[in-house]
């Protein structure tokens, strides 16, 4: 029962699952503004809601590109200080023009081959599953980012707000 | 890989009040569809599910403790992972 108004619903009590106890908590850190960083906290997410869990993800620093409506669109894969390319691409080839679009078209080409959704579609995935997208404030405010340029749904908050929703978090991860 | 039995009920057959197909799809498709294929269950349905994705073997156990339903079959046979869930009471 909620015993009083709360923000972003950090301490209040929790819908259980049917099953005599609370749903379980994923509360994740989107700290990378790359498209290869961009999917493993909307995977989490998605799976995690599947479960049944409640999720939060704190978008912040270049993490929050992921919630920006035109950038989210045009996220990069960088081929400069990334040993894990398929085919080794030394770095002095990677600072060529070209090579980033290059690196970045291969993964678009991969998850499209896989039948996995692009970023915006992972997003709207989240979104329907109920998945809580915190916009941190601080970064909003430091990059000059409007909320008119955040994809609808996303939560402006601060850092105060998330911790509140984390502790009590059955994971919690940094990404 | 051969075929196996991976839980229990090795003799049941079981009949599925609704197949889903999710075979050629990737963690974490495969599972979020059938999250929302429980969605449309009654208590009591069973779901049959059809997977390609080689993780699935380890996902579906895993989403039947997570969500508290009965898997009442997980078989793998050609490349292809069979599943029958049963939606318990809440």
């Amino acid at each position: 029962m909620k015993t009083e108004a709360r923000g972003h619903g950090g301490t209040e009590a929790r819908e259980g699952n049917g099953n005599g106890d609370r749903r379980r908590r994923l509360a994740l850190v989107a700290s990378k503004g790359s498209l290869d960083g961009a999917y493993p906290p909307l995977i989490l997410a998605a799976t995690a809601a599947s479960l049944g869990w409640e999720v939060g993800i704190f978008f912040t620093f270049y993490g929050l590109d992921i919630l920006h409506k035109k950038r989210h669109k045009k996220l990069k894969v960088a081929p400069v200080g990334n040993p894990a390319m398929p085919v080794p691409v030394p770095n002095i080839v990677g600072v060529l023009p070209g090579m980033t679009a290059a690196a970045t078209a291969m993964m678009k080409g991969w998850m499209k081959r896989s039948n996995l959704p692009d970023v915006p579609g992972f997003l709207e995935l989240a979104r329907e599953s109920g998945v809580k997208l915190y916009a941190c404030s601080t970064t909003m405010g430091v990059m000059g980012i409007k909320e008119k340029d955040l994809v609808p749904g996303a939560d402006i908050a601060g850092a105060t707000a998330f911790l509140d929703f984390a502790a009590d978090a059955d994971v919690s991860l940094f990404i | 890989m051969t075929d196996r039995i991976v839980d229990v009920a090795r003799a049941v057959a079981p009949t599925a009040d609704l197949e889903l197909d999710c075979k050629g799809l990737l963690c974490p498709l495969p599972v979020y569809r059938t999250a929302q294929a429980l969605n449309r269950l009654a208590a009591g349905q069973v779901l049959r599910v059809e997977c390609t994705d080689p993780g699935s073997l380890a996902d579906f156990p895993a989403l039947a403790r997570q969500r508290r339903l009965t898997l009442i079959s997980a078989t793998e046979q050609g490349g292809v992972q069979v599943f029958h869930l049963r939606k318990e009471a809440e």
